[in-house]
């Protein structure tokens, strides 16, 4: 990354800046463009720390209440409902997580600050990448505080230490992933309230529509197709496995999978969409 | 800069005819649905110069400088700067081009030296030397007070020149200037004009758009007068002041209500009407000859009309642009302050809330 400064003092010479123009963002640039974005995302986020009610007043409430509304009626008791719902909290977390990823892009994009950074000689990607990469603390906080309030309420989880550490790891890049389908929805959405709408009608049937909070075996056929291809389900089943007998199933391949399915084809679509904004 | 210069960027990089230009658009079109924007303008900036586009508010003005600053496609047409083509290299064109907006783009969520930070390494400026040109710029635009300061506490004349100090930081050889000094008050507007002439001074090439006659006036060296997008008239200020007429003929009634009266007057003695300013009382007169001012006050006399100051001077762009379009820019009180002397800031300066709508000129800016 170099970029020829005139020296502060003596003219500036037109013809030398063409000539020392770079011609294209290489890859490294890219990276280094998105670390700071990354980091604008991130200072945005201390000063407004509302932002991260949702991460963390969401998994402690909804940890509870679940628990103590389904638990009875569909383990028995609260204590074995946990190993089924916590990796489902998680799942669901992650997923409410990265849709504000969507939301706050809209926002800051109607800013005028957008402008320059359109105006800027910069990879293209790097003002959509960069908040995503902030948000991963987000979803680390959420995976962390959902575990932590299970521990509180008696789940004991059997896969240790190692496999919760690769539950939350693999829930980060689920969300990471799939948020690239709502930076979509933030650059084609008018508002940020349509972002909100349509986030939300994405999101209700992937993670209510899941294995998440009940059993595949109580569903009728038709729902239990749906939930069985969910790829929040491959998500929810990959976590639990890891959380609960440290077990990597092929369920983390699938899910795996369907993460770069998404990111391939959200990605390149959320550039171009970004792109026609100018 | 010559063409054998320019040869050493390789590539397809090739310069065109505009290589010894800052700017050359020929036919450049944008349209948003039916409505067309930018109708086929032609400009050409010389290295070194500012140059003024004028014209009110959707005339096309700021989609002819997106365009050119890549925020915007160009849709028929093609553009040149410093011989590079914009279209087919919007990479390059970033990296010539420093763009200030109508509206400050610096981040709300970060203090002004974090904003600096922030561009500066975007563009690959390593950290340290971000941070000296930060505090440089700081510096230089009158902003160290303020430096670690939300830039919500900023006043709109801190964040425009927080916003050109943004667009300064790699020394762009040529800057966009979106209306600089629109809805800034008359002394921030004289210190931002002094800064634009000092980005002259440094080598720089400005394009800048307004709506205000006399800063046209006082700042370019040329000037596009832009009316539904199309270019209506082009040259230095004064060129297109004598393209007009001699002389203009400024009256300030001494009783408002009598200016249907003296219209009707100069209309009898001159055989045209005069152009009447939203300031209670006051009308324009252009003459071909400076004398014919005697009759018209004679005529007023006799009509019994009374005034409270006259003055003859050359006219100001106000009249250039009645004289080149059939209407009006916008209200306002009309030049010839600088004939006047001294009293620049009292002349054309307009808020932006006093354009007044006429003959469809009040559309608004790209939609």
């Amino acid at each position: 990354m170099s970029t020829v400064i005139a020296p502060a003092r003596g003219a500036v010479r037109a013809a030398d800046r063409v000539a020392a123009a770079r011609r294209r963002v290489t890859l490294g640039e890219t990276l280094g463009q998105t670390l700071v974005m990354a980091w604008r995302a991130l200072k945005k986020m201390r000063r407004n720390p509302e932002q991260f009610f949702d991460v963390a007043f969401q998994p402690i409430l909804f940890t509870a209440m679940f628990a103590f509304v389904f638990g009875g009626a569909i383990a028995g008791d609260v204590e074995s409902y946990l190993p089924l719902m916590i990796p489902g909290i998680l799942s669901q977390t992650v997923l409410t997580t990265c849709m504000a990823t969507g939301t706050q892009l809209r926002e800051d994009l109607e800013k005028g600050v957008f402008d320059r950074f359109k105006s800027l000689p910069i990879a293209r990607i790097a003002p959509l990448a960069g908040p995503m990469v902030a948000d991963l603390l987000r979803y680390a906080i959420a995976a962390t505080l959902t575990f932590g309030m299970g521990l509180v309420m008696g789940y004991r989880p059997g896969g240790g230490a190692g496999g919760v550490l690769g539950a939350i790891l693999l829930a980060i890049l689920t969300g990471w992933s799939l948020a690239w389908v709502f930076t979509w929805v933030g650059t084609i959405a008018r508002s940020a309230q349509a972002v909100q709408g349509i986030s939300m009608m994405i999101l209700f049937p992937l993670t209510f529509l899941s294995n998440a909070f009940v059993p595949v075996d109580t569903l009728p056929g038709w729902l239990a197709a749906f939930v069985r291809i969910n790829p929040v389900s491959h998500l929810v089943t990959a976590a639990r496995d890891l959380a609960n007998s440290a077990l990597i199933s092929g369920e983390v391949a699938w899910t795996l999978l369907a993460c770069l399915i998404v990111v391939a084809i959200f990605a390149p679509l959320s550039v171009r969409s970004y792109k026609r904004h100018m | 800069m010559s063409i054998t210069e320019l040869g050493r960027a390789g590539g397809d990089l090739s310069p065109g005819a505009g290589a010894d230009l800052a700017v050359r658009t020929e036919g450049l079109v944008k349209t948003f649905g039916e409505h067309r924007a930018v109708d086929g303008i032609d400009l050409v900036v010389r290295p070194g110069e500012i140059f003024g586009v004028l014209g009110p508010n959707g005339a096309g003005k700021t989609t002819t400088l997106r365009m050119l600053a890549t925020l915007l496609t160009i849709d028929a047409g093609r553009a040149e700067i410093f011989g590079v083509d914009v279209a087919a290299n919007p990479h390059v064109i970033r990296q010539l081009v420093g763009v200030t907006g109508q509206y400050a783009s610096v981040d709300e969520n970060l203090t002004a030296r974090e904003n600096l930070w922030l561009f500066s390494r975007l563009q690959g400026i390593a950290a340290p030397r971000a941070r000296r040109i930060a505090t440089e710029l700081l510096g230089q635009f009158g902003l160290e007070k303020a430096a670690d300061k939300p830039i919500a506490q900023f006043s709109g004349g801190m964040r425009r020149r927080l916003d050109l100090a943004a667009s300064l930081i790699t020394r762009p050889p040529l800057i966009f200037l979106d209306e600089p000094t629109t809805g800034l008050d008359p002394r921030t507007r004289g210190q931002m004009w002094d800064t634009i002439r000092g980005l002259v001074a440094d080598g720089c090439t400005v394009l800048l758009t307004t709506q205000y006659l006399d800063e046209a006036d006082q700042l370019a060296d040329r000037v596009a007068v832009i009316d539904h997008g199309r270019k209506v008239a082009e040259g230095t200020p004064d060129e297109l002041k004598t393209a007009v007429g001699n002389s203009t003929l400024q009256l300030l009634l001494a009783e408002p209500d009598e200016v249907p009266t003296a219209a009707q007057v100069v209309r009898r003695v001159l055989g045209s009407d005069p152009v009447l300013s939203p300031e209670r009382g006051r009308l324009n007169v252009a003459l071909d000859q400076a004398d014919l001012a005697a009759d018209v006050l004679i005529a007023l006399r006799t009509a019994g009309v009374s005034i409270s100051s006259v003055s003859v001077a050359k006219p100001s762009l106000d009249e250039v642009f009645l004289a080149l379009t059939g209407h009006e820019t916008g209200g306002g009180e009309t030049g010839g302050t600088e004939e006047s002397g001294g009293t620049e800031e009292s002349g054309g300066y307009r808020e932006s809330g006093g354009y007044r709508e006429s003959a469809g000129s009040g559309r608004e800016e790209n939609r």
